[in-house]
């Protein structure tokens, strides 16, 4: 693999890096599969397209950043207030937002090749790095943000509300207030990770969040067992892991194309990480008792 | 001086107009000045946890009123209640959360109650320092334990915790539901004597559910005997400074015209045998 096709796996990963933060606020710390995701991240592609067009990159990303918060809300409201289960809120509002995606690029696809965007001013600056670059301070400074988020007050009710409901109403803590943050924060960082990759690939399509809740879980997972069961122990350790997995899965990705894998079947090869990584500890239970009772016997 | 809690003829019925319609608590007044502890006795279904829940605001009541320290708080939800109200369940697994150190599940309870309650506060050098001294108080060495998981914790000093998060903040009203009950007797009786300490050094009004007609009638100031949603019996003062475990006992089967069904209670009767 060149050097050129690794240093576009990192930028992309850097920029994929935001969707695993996003899960990591609503799958690892509020403790809901929240499919909304799918639908943010084309949310967040479709704005941005759409304003650079118009020639505001930045305000695009801004604006993502906010439709992806209110698409969270939507879902928040869903499951907190309607009493519809969080799966299926997620599922509403990923549906709803295919045809909110469509109305918003008033086509399929959106391409852009000419225009600028916010990685211009860093690719005039650093030249060939300056995509690089911009991706790493926004990822980097995100991720420094969310560890120092969640210690606070606010932080910490989001944590127990996925740790403990049961303590969560006697400890003065709204849980529907908790996830509706929750939420809007997850998506606006996956919208981000959106708006930012169609502004760095130059296109947006309507289908790009297809299977994006999955990808991002990979990452998490990925990263999760590169830091060990210090990504669980230590929030700086977690926030980290979800960013570095979210690359480490690009290059994956990169590596598999090199060998002429057909880039099609990376979703299944995602599926396959998820559903094994989630499977891992049942399965070695399983496995353990299976030998106990195997040692049981003989020594009977 | 105004009372601490006051409820006004409050009912809660569950499942109203279906065969299993129960009424969980009927038209129950009861009042509770500062510093009062009521420890609380009864059957099976008799309608404890109900009025512990109906105090602390898990569902709103039927009819009747609840003012805590002079307020209306009938329709005000649980969580805001919680500001004021601080609960202790049976269960030690209810009231922490596991995968958040100690230091992070007392920084929780602290800088949602205390000083400026902005959603952005985190804890400093001083409120660590402060934590550390008020573990150190628990006696049960997790003050050099701040960044373990509480779920690493024993049940009893889960609880130990727990009781210490729900009075870090001096609560106005402290609901403990059998909180002892699921612990070993050597950490029930070390649980109970540190609630002892913290109700009677920081004056809270307390009200403590128990099984054990002994702690009901050794702890806290008042006693109330409940049957079917209604307070039966209470005793204070020299009419219960003067009452035996039979004499309660007796009491309950005049008033009620039954012997009292709590399997629990007759269970620790016979062990005390």
């Amino acid at each position: 693999m060149s050097l050129l096709v690794l240093r576009g796996a990192v930028e992309q990963g850097l920029i994929y890096a935001l969707v695993a933060l996003g899960l990591h606020i609503s799958y690892r710390t509020l403790d809901i599969a929240d499919l909304t995701t799918d639908g943010t991240f084309t949310l967040g592609a479709a704005i941005s397209a759409v304003y650079v067009v118009a020639g505001q990159p930045l305000l695009g990303v801004a604006m993502a950043l906010l439709g992806g918060a209110l698409a969270g809300f939507v879902t928040a409201l869903l499951q907190t207030r309607l009493g519809v289960q969080p799966i299926l809120a997620g599922i509403i509002t990923m549906t709803a937002l295919y045809s909110v995606n469509l109305a918003v690029m008033g086509k399929p696809n959106v391409n852009f090749l000419k225009e600028s965007t916010v990685f211009t001013a860093a690719q005039e600056w650093l030249g060939e790095y300056g995509a690089l670059f911009e991706a790493a301070l926004v990822t980097g400074a995100l991720c420094v943000l969310l560890a120092l988020f969640l210690r606070t007050q606010l932080g910490l009710s989001l944590r127990a509300t996925g740790d403990n409901r049961d303590m969560v109403a006697a400890s003065s803590i709204n849980p529907a207030f908790t996830t509706t943050v929750g939420l809007c924060l997850a998506n606006a960082l996956v919208a981000l990770a959106g708006a930012l990759l169609a502004q760095y690939q130059k296109f947006a399509d309507n289908t790009m969040g297809t299977g994006m809740v999955v990808i991002g879980l990979a990452s998490l997972i990925i990263g999760e067992v590169l830091f060990g069961h210090r990504a669980r122990r230590s929030l700086v350790c977690g926030v980290a892991a979800a960013a570095v997995g979210a690359v480490v899965y690009r290059i994956i990705v990169a590596t598999a194309i090199a060998l002429h894998v057909d880039a099609k079947s990376m979703k299944l090869v995602s599926a396959v990480i998820v559903a094994a990584a989630i499977a891992a500890p049942a399965l070695r239970d399983k496995l353990l008792f299976y030998q106990k009772r195997r040692e049981a016997s003989r020594n009977a | 001086m105004p009372e601490m809690l006051e409820l006004h003829r409050i009912s809660k019925t569950f499942g109203a107009g279906t065969i299993d319609e129960k009424k969980a608590v009927e038209e129950l007044s009861l009042t509770l000045a500062p510093g009062d502890f009521v420890t609380i006795i009864g059957g099976n279904g008799a309608g404890k946890s109900t009025l512990f829940n109906a105090v602390a605001g898990a569902f709103f009541v039927d009819a009747g009123r609840i003012l805590l320290d002079g307020r209306d708080v009938t329709f005000q939800p649980e969580h805001r209640r919680a500001n004021s109200i601080g609960r202790l369940f049976q269960d030690p697994l209810k009231g922490t959360a596991p995968h958040m150190t100690i230091e992070e599940n007392l920084a929780l309870a602290y800088l949602r109650t205390a000083r400026t309650r902005s959603p952005f506060g985190t804890v400093g050098k001083k409120d660590r320092a402060f934590f550390r001294e008020q573990l150190a108080a628990l006696g049960l060495g997790l003050e050099d334990r701040l960044k373990s998981p509480v779920g690493l914790l024993s049940g009893g000093q889960r609880q130990a915790l727990t009781l210490l998060m729900a009075t870090i903040v001096t609560p106005k009203l402290l609901l403990l539901d059998e909180h002892t009950a699921a612990l070993d007797p050597a950490t029930a009786e070390k649980v109970l004597a540190l609630t002892k300490r913290v109700v009677a050094e920081r004056h809270i009004t307390c009200m403590m559910i128990t099984h054990n007609i002994h702690s009901a009638l050794s702890l806290g100031n008042r006693t109330i005997m409940m049957d079917a949603g209604r307070i039966v019996l209470e005793l204070s003062g020299e009419q219960r400074a003067g009452m035996t475990v039979d004499g309660l006992l007796d009491a309950f089967r005049a008033r009620v015209g039954r012997r009292l069904d709590n399997d629990r209670i007759l269970l620790s009767e016979a062990e005390n045998a």
